[in-house]
């Protein structure tokens, strides 16, 4: 049986499939369709596509729950990786190209505009559970490693706070995102099924044969 | 208050000379330019001497980033929303504190005017900027025209309202119709301009066809687009982005870099085409112009 083969060609669509984002704006931009206003829309671009993955791997053990697809775990990771890729993007487009490095103004942002604060915030808050993603850190820290990645709550707030506060009057797509973060969330506290032991349930019956 | 001086901007390089048009050529090319044929030389024929900082952006930008919320609150919602828009027959309602009111038809407002081309700064509160030829002429040609009584003090410009043909409208994303106004010698300074067109072409509907205003040291939201009504008023008249968030937005808009919105710098923007931000002058600078309507006021509580 191809098990293997199969489960490792999902595998690379589904990275390829996170990759596409990056490789449109790579084509829009290299086609001049990024607009009058590239930088901002680079911006636009890579926090919108942070924040979605970020919600896409905080669905992952939810989806996993109400469907029994437990090979969704063996995702969670990488999206969460995709996820600090496209925010770290974010981050560098507006250091290195929008403020193109000019500390002053960078420093005065983060400090005074709350905008800036909790969306850099949110974006270190990140680096620590990239950095603890790998499988022998789950194993290092132990509980400690769930402690620390329900963080990531966190994180995914901040970038919306930030969504929102930099918003001037059209509120729609931060509403949005919002909402399934609340939903993902209020999941959280559902108990878990998981906890007994498993019954065999009719999936687990073998088909009759007729 | 300290205003900073701004540099000097001689105004023959915000309003280039010999860019005068009469009214007669001006619709020759408008109706050309209606019909698609659009003859570029009338353009390029009139050569300008600007520097190359001010050197106008391109009519591609101008009229594909807009904020124009009845069309859509994305920059390029309006170009691709606004394609449709009828702006004939269109009339203008001229009330309140006036000794002419009336519903004027826009042919009667332009009759006599004389239109030429005046290239303006225009910084957005947002923190970009562009510079823009427009077409059009100065506000206070019409005011003397329509004489308002000694009680007016302020002017209202109010956007249509027709959700119909404004789609953004049904959504409440602002208070509608689209309010603005001015300070009656705001309204009277001779760069306060009544926009009619760009690039020597009849104003595109993504930039407020058939007749804007335009106030070029203010912030791009005091310039109402789409104007159905011209009111005088004895009291400061509402402005819609006022209205939504007080301390975000005042009445004045005075384009300042010492006094920040709440949520972000006004010391620098970014001039759509640049790379690097560049610094924000005071009063958009026209300090030379304008600084003297504000003698003795505190910028920073008139925001």
């Amino acid at each position: 049986m191809s098990g293997r083969t199969g489960q490792r060609a999902v595998r690379l669509t589904v990275y390829l499939a996170c990759l596409l984002p990056l490789v449109r704006l790579a084509t829009n931009g290299l086609g001049g369709r990024l607009g009058p206003e590239p930088i901002r829309a680079v911006e636009l671009f890579t926090g919108t596509w942070g924040l979605t993955f970020l919600v896409i791997t905080l669905a992952v053990t939810p989806v996993r729950r109400v469907t029994g697809w437990n090979w969704l775990a063996g995702y969670r990771r990488p999206l969460g990786l995709f996820a600090f890729a496209y925010v770290t993007l974010h981050f560098l487009t507006w250091f290195g190209v929008d403020q193109f490095f000019a500390i002053r103004y960078i420093g005065q942002d983060i400090l005074k505009r709350p905008y800036i604060t909790v969306g850099f915030a949110s974006f270190l808050l990140m680096i620590p559970l990239a950095i603890t993603s790998r499988k022998a850190m789950v194993r290092r820290l132990g509980k400690r490693w769930a402690t620390l990645h329900s963080l990531v709550y966190v994180a995914a707030l901040g970038g919306i706070v930030h969504f929102v506060w930099s918003a001037k009057a059209d509120l729609s797509t931060p509403t949005v995102y919002a909402l399934i973060l609340v939903l993902l969330l209020l999941f959280r506290f559902v108990p878990r099924r998981s906890a007994r032991p498993r019954t065999a349930g009719p999936r687990d019956l073998p088909t009759p044969v007729p | 208050m300290l205003i900073r001086r701004a540099p000097e901007v001689p105004s023959s390089e915000i309003t280039p000379e010999s860019l005068y048009l009469d009214r007669r050529s001006f619709m020759a090319a408008a109706s050309f330019a209606a019909l698609d044929l659009a003859a570029p030389s009338l353009g390029r024929a009139r050569a300008r001497r600007v520097r190359d900082d001010e050197k106008p952006t391109s009519y591609a930008s101008i009229t594909h980033y807009n904020n124009y919320y009845e069309f859509g609150t994305g920059k390029e919602d309006p170009s691709e929303n606004a394609g449709g828009f009828k702006t004939r027959p269109w009339k203008v309602e001229i009330a309140g504190e006036v000794a002419k009111p009336g519903h004027y038809d826009l042919d009667d407002i332009l009759k006599g005017q004389t239109i030429e081309e005046r290239v303006y700064r225009h910084r957005c509160v947002e923190g970009w900027s562009m510079v823009i030829p427009w077409s059009g002429f100065p506000l206070r040609n019409l005011i003397t025209r329509v004489q308002p009584t000694s009680r007016a003090r302020f002017v209202e410009f109010t956007t249509l309202y027709d959700p119909a043909r404004m789609p953004e409208q049904r959504g409440g994303v602002l208070p509608w119709p689209y309010v603005e106004g001015l300070r009656m010698d705001e309204a009277l300074h001779p760069l306060t301009l009544l926009v009619t067109g760009l690039y020597g072409r009849p104003l595109p509907n993504q930039n407020g066809a058939p007749l804007r205003i335009h106030v070029p040291w203010k912030y791009g939201f005091k310039s109402g687009k789409a104007l159905v009504r011209i009111r005088f008023t004895a009291d400061q008249p509402a402005n819609t982005w006022n209205v939504v968030a007080p301390n975000e937005y005042g009445f004045y808009a005075n384009v300042n870099p010492t006094v920040d919105h709440p949520r972000w710098s006004q010391s620098r923007e970014r001039r759509i085409g640049e790379f690097l931000r560049r610094p924000t002058l005071m009063f958009n600078g026209y300090a030379d112009q304008v600084a003297s309507l504000y003698a003795g006021m505190d910028l920073r509580r008139n925001f």
